[in-house]
């Protein structure tokens, strides 16, 4: 019971720093599986964090906040369609390009819109996405063990760590159950199959792109509209992209695994809050900074195939070109 | 003639930047034959019948469909107007099953379970009609080119495809495969499919064709009947003149032994045995052909012993023994041993594309004395006086050491890597396709620059997949089947037939 | 074939991408209600029109020489190097332990000491990413990125721990000692007699940059290992057939990027701040991508652009300073630059090269 007062909150805030990891996360997955490498979902985060919240406090309305957090999101990946796909550009260089861009123009256009150096006004309640009690949550809260569980961990969250938790299962089944998944999974391997079957390489990867682009909008406006200090401030994604990043290689381009990987990152950084916490846990002081850094060293590792390879898609980072 | 031709192309043309791949090629086919496309490498056969399935579009020109006017911007339309095409290069997705790759593209509805039960049933039937079993749930990583085929095949009848086009269907089969190949593509035929076959080999359209064109530079100089021409007549209109199928040189004078090669074996990154116990032993002054087919271990024993593959056994050279693992194993120290290389692949082994013909001429002896000013610099300057003289003395065209190797043809390129390796004076050459993509007259050139190393002494071995070639060169010639040395000819005593049946696997002494 | 002459490739593209860039930086600052010809203007005069402008300029071109010539080189051997931020930061690192705790004679010596030390830092830390590529094919250009992030976790760590001074509550080592300081350019130049504000942070390095620009234009087109790398860098599976090793060229390619990258922080921190900060490399290591496609890779492009970049810092702080335009200004500019010379290259080139030939179409004809 001790343990669990102690679990739950950090439990509940890991789903909550999970989230939008998750969502950018499976966003890289679907570009990358089709072929396009994608460094650039930092960027394509930090602009719809920027568009959501801006967008949000004008109309005073979280869903049009939203929809322009997927706009500006979407604008960015077809810069990167463009150059990656119909230019076959370097898609990692395009992707570079976006991260600047976002950067970069988000505090530019705050700065202009609002005068309040580089960031957006708080969001009022109205105007951001509010946690979720789901039915029952308070009726069983005094339930034992699974009470507390459900009505704190499970229950409580906004709308769009549900829309997270939904979007892992539903790109397992896009993935692996549907025409469009065998297509998109062909696309990363061996484009010129694709192309002599008669589907288009370019259609194809386009529509991976955009869907790359709709989850990172989402995962910005999670990380700018749905907390409870509502608003965005420069630089606010904080390398939650590049984490991401991290988590697909560590979930070798696999949905659920995915999730594991984003929840153990999430961790990470929701242990890294409470420092106090874990010392009270472990009864020994960790240092923050490693928790930082651990993501990444973990990805490296990963990378360095000591603990099982990840081969990432075949045809990955490579513009198609008809051979002659 | 009231019956319409299958398929009909009026005027195509096609340029690649200032390349003219296809120069106003006009062709017909009837219902129910099959059509030998043949042409040297290069000769633009492959591009036409890209253009036929939709993957390249034509600049202008006009294709008709059983008398019909057809558009064919992509394959999607080619597959809709009846056309297949199993590519030189097969087009499968090697994490895929047999099955996910034949639905791929014309699935049954959005989702993927009743697509895959259906094409496992049709499958079934198709394998049985046509005598093409595989195993559907197969991963294609794991089956062998042979079977890579029948999927092939395989994917363009379950596109209803009424034409088949085949492009160089049996450069990576036996001989007897190829067999198997042709008795499939007869009863494709009875059926009342239209079949292209586009092939470098006469043999394969004296074989199996009614009827067979004739591809040279972009153009298409002639159609017959196959069965009123003769092989002469077609390689004569192949190359545009008559053909040398002899080399003349005169008997060789074996000297010492220079290269020793005893019990040599090779497993690649996969764990597969590419080399199994080969023998060999080439001396100077004699050129050792090595035939078979592709991808039965001469690229590994080309690799090996231009220091690049890792290998078990023993090699001497000259006496000497030569490293097969750790780090005196590498392409640097071979060349210094006296061993120079020309790879079978050239553009993608033998030449820096993006170099000018100048840079290229060092490569892999960059490290060599005469190339450095002093101990710090290279000195480009004779670099460049050197390459003048070398494309002076190949012939190479046009001789401008500044152009980008890629600004050459292919047989000017592969002039650059013969010149290079020559030049080097080493005592053993190896060769691996000397004239793969390399216009008739540079193909001349290049075999009397290899019987002239042999003339002074050298020793070499030559790789090659063209039987011909190897007939014509080689000394003595041993024969490669599935990383084994099959067996050992002088070329004067035996022929083609005895050669295939080693080619194939089959050790039984021929007459 | 058909390839472009070299002027083409050379001068033409990167002007129009960069006047791509340019237009487009226009309409974002018009887009905030500024005049982007009035806003060209103060950058020019703040940057270009007084030695003091001059001083910054050359202070932020210096970095990113260092930077852009490091990512430079890796790319001739085709290695994407992301991590010079990492690298620069770890220079820092070095030459912040060799300054604080070497009692050096003179500034001329510790310049040396801190420019191997700093290399050594900056290489040793593109090592462990260059060992993986070699040996385990884990792709250098996601380590480089994590080791970017750890390299700012490992600084955060020692600046707030070990290397802060007590009783300070700022996280930055203490101040080098008198003796490491190096002269700034207006203390060089005075020298030859050519007056130059006091008050810049422009000092010696810059030299040290120029020399670095020559040594590895020297390098690239005039040695054995240049021609190696350059080998390895068109064709992998041809430098493997010429006997080029492919661990040898991956792993000496990145320690001599990362040592560039590293030496970096002797005009950073050792030039200028006079002792460690967090965020010393102030994405300078980034800017070295721009730099470098900018430049064509080539060391002499590299010094170009790195102008050109130098300009943009100090013009887009005189914009933020005197217009309401914010400094995130020049991120905006640099990321078009990195997006139309580098990732949307094939946009500018295709027309153009349509364009030259159907020029060569019509001469050959008329011939």
């Amino acid at each position: 019971m001790e343990l669990l007062t102690l679990l739950l909150p950090i439990l509940d805030s890991t789903v909550r720093s999970a989230t939008p990891l998750l969502l950018a996360c499976l966003a890289g997955l679907y570009s990358e599986r089709a072929g396009i490498f994608d460094i650039g979902l930092e960027g394509k985060m930090l602009a719809s964090a920027f568009m959501s919240a801006a967008i949000a406090y004008t109309t005073g309305n979280v869903w049009v906040g939203l929809l322009a957090g997927i706009g500006a999101s979407l604008a960015l990946s077809a810069v990167h369609g463009l150059a990656s796909i119909t230019y076959r550009g370097n898609q990692l260089i395009s992707g570079v390009a976006i991260n600047f861009f976002a950067a970069g123009m988000a505090v530019v256009a705050a700065q202009s819109w609002f005068g309040q150096g580089g960031q957006t006004p708080r969001l009022t309640d109205e105007s951001r996405f509010s946690p979720i009690t789901l039915p029952f949550a308070e009726t069983l809260q005094d339930t034992p063990i699974i009470g507390p569980i459900y009505y704190e961990l499970i229950s409580g969250h906004t709308l769009l760590v549900y829309v997270a938790m939904l979007a892992v299962p539903l790109t397992w089944f896009v993935l692996y159950r549907t025409r469009f998944g065998l297509r998109l999974r062909a696309v990363g391997e061996n484009p010129s199959a694709v192309d002599t079957a008669g589907v288009s390489v370019i259609g194809l990867r386009f529509a991976a792109v955009a869907i790359c682009g709709v989850l990172c909008g989402i995962a910005g406006a999670q990380l700018a509209t749905a907390e409870p200090a509502a608003g965005f401030v420069k630089d606010m994604t904080a390398g939650r992209g590049f984490i991401a990043l991290a988590a697909l290689i560590f979930a070798k381009w696999r949905p659920w695994y995915a999730l594991f990987a984003c929840l153990l990152f999430g961790f990470l950084q929701a242990i890294a809050l409470r420092p106090d916490q874990i010392e009270l846990v472990l009864g020994f002081k960790v240092q923050l900074q490693l928790l930082d850094a651990l993501p990444y060293i973990l990805t490296v590792v990963i990378l360095a195939g000591f603990v099982g390879k990840a081969i990432p898609p075949r045809a990955g980072g490579e513009p198609y070109v008809k051979e002659r | 003639m009231d019956q319409h031709p299958a398929i009909e192309l009026r005027s195509i043309s096609k340029a690649f930047g200032m390349v003219q791949a296809n120069k106003d090629i006009s062709m017909r086919v009837m219902p129910g034959t099959i059509h030998g496309i043949i042409g040297e490498n290069g000769a633009g056969k492959s591009t036409l019948m890209s253009i036929l399935y939709g993957f390249y579009k034509a600049d202008s020109g006009e294709i008709f469909i059983n008398g019909n006017k057809t558009l064919i911007p992509d394959s999607q339309a080619a597959i809709a107007a009846g056309i297949g095409m199993v590519f030189q290069h097969f087009k499968l997705v090697e994490n895929f099953t047999v099955l996910e790759n034949i639905i791929l593209g014309v699935e049954d509805g959005r989702f993927l379970r009743p697509s895959l039960k259906k094409a496992q049933a049709e499958l079934t039937q198709l394998a049985n009609e046509y005598d093409l079993h595989v195993e559907p749930n197969a991963l294609i990583e794991d089956l062998g080119v042979g079977m890579l085929q029948r999927v092939e095949i395989l994917k363009a009848l379950y596109r209803k495809a009424d034409i088949l086009i085949l492009d160089e269907p049996t450069g990576v089969l036996t001989p007897g495969e190829a067999d198997q190949l042709f008795r499939i593509l007869g009863r494709l035929r009875d059926e009342g499919k239209t079949i292209i076959l586009i092939t470098h080999k006469l043999r394969e359209i004296m074989d199996i064709t009614d009827t067979v064109s004739v591809m040279r530079r972009g153009e298409m100089t002639a159609t017959v009947k196959t069965a009123s021409t003769s092989p002469e007549a077609l390689a004569e209109l192949m190359v545009g003149r008559k053909v040398l199928m002899k080399v003349d040189k005169a008997a060789a004078q074996p000297g010492d032994s220079v290269l020793q090669v005893i019990g040599l074996n090779v497993t690649d990154e996969n764990g597969v045995h590419r080399l199994k116990d080969v023998s060999l032993e080439v001396r100077a002054g004699e050129i050792l052909g090595l035939a078979g087919v592709s991808g039965n271990g001469q690229s590994e024993l080309l690799e090996v012993l231009g220091g690049y593959r890792k290998a078990t056994g023993t090699v001497t050279l000259s006496g000497e023994k030569i490293p097969l693992t750790g780090s005196g194993a590498n392409g640097q120290s071979r060349r210094n041993m006296g061993i120079s290389h020309v790879p079978e692949d050239r553009q993608r082994e033998g030449l820096i594309m993006e170099f000018a013909a100048w840079e290229n001429i060092p490569f892999g002896y960059h490290n060599a004395p005469e190339f450095q000013r002093n101990r710090l610099l290279m000195n480009n300057k004779a670099v460049r006086t050197e390459t003048a003289g070398s494309m002076e003395r190949f012939d190479v065209r046009p001789p401008d050491p500044r152009l980008r190797a890629s600004g050459f043809s292919g047989g000017n390129q592969q002039k650059i890597v013969v010149a290079r390796e020559i030049e080097r004076n080493p005592d053993l050459l190896l060769v691996g396709q000397p004239t793969r993509g390399v216009d008739i007259g540079a193909i001349e050139f290049i075999h009397q620059q290899i019987i002239a190393l042999r003339d002074q002494g050298k020793a070499i071995l030559l790789v090659s997949v063209e039987l011909d070639e190897i007939m014509a060169l080689s000394d003595r010639i041993a024969v490669m089947f599935d990383g084994r040395i099959m067996g050992e000819r002088l070329p004067h005593e035996t022929d083609v037939k005895a050669l295939g049946l080693l080619m194939a696997g089959i050790a039984k002494e021929a007459a | 074939m058909n390839r472009l002459p070299r002027w083409i490739d050379l001068i033409i593209i990167p002007a129009i991408s960069l006047l791509l860039a340019m237009l487009f930086s226009g309409l974002a600052i018009w887009s905030i209600g500024e005049d982007p010809f009035n806003a060209f203007k103060i950058m020019i005069d703040g940057s270009l029109r007084s030695t003091y402008g001059w001083g910054y300029t050359l202070y932020y071109a210096t970095n990113f020489i260092f930077t852009g010539l490091a990512v430079s080189i890796a790319f001739h051997a085709r290695l994407f190097n992301i991590g010079g931020e990492g690298q620069a930061v770890l220079g820092g690192l070095g030459v912040a332990l060799i300054c604080l705790y070497i009692p050096w004679p003179h500034w001329t010596l510790a310049l040396v000491g801190a420019s191997i030390c700093g290399a050594l830092f900056g290489a040793a830390w593109a090592a462990i990413p260059a060992f993986l590529q070699a040996k385990r094919g884990s792709h250098i250009v996601i380590t480089t990125i994590m080791f970017n992030f750890i390299a700012a976790a490992l600084l955060n760590f020692l600046l707030i721990g070990l290397l802060k001074p007590a009783k300070v509550m700022e996280p930055a080592t203490a101040k080098f000692p008198e003796a490491t300081n190096l002269p700034n350019l207006h203390e060089v130049l005075g020298l030859f007699g050519i007056p130059f504000s006091k008050a810049t942070p422009a000092n010696i390095s810059l030299f040290v940059a120029i020399a670095a620009c020559i040594v590895i234009w020297v390098l690239i087109w005039h040695t054995r290992l240049g021609y190696a790398i350059r080998s390895f860098g068109q064709s992998e599976s041809a430098a493997k057939y010429a006997g080029i090793s492919s661990t040898k060229i991956i792993m000496i390619t990145m320690l001599i990027s990362g040592a560039l990258a590293g030496m970096m922080a002797i005009n950073n921190v050792m030039g200028e701040a006079e002792r460690l900060v967090l965020n010393a490399a102030e994405g300078a290591g980034f800017i070295g991508i721009a730099v470098a496609l900018m430049g064509r890779s080539h060391p002499f492009g590299v010094f170009l652009a790195a102008l050109l970049f130098g300009f943009l810092y100090q013009g887009g702080a005189e914009l933020a300073f005197s217009t309401s335009i914010p400094r995130e200004m020049v991120v905006v500019i640099q990321s078009l630059v990195i997006l139309f010379t580098g990732a949307l290259d094939g946009m500018v080139r295709a027309p153009i090269e349509r364009l030259y030939l159907a020029m060569q179409k019509q001469k050959t004809v008329a011939e």
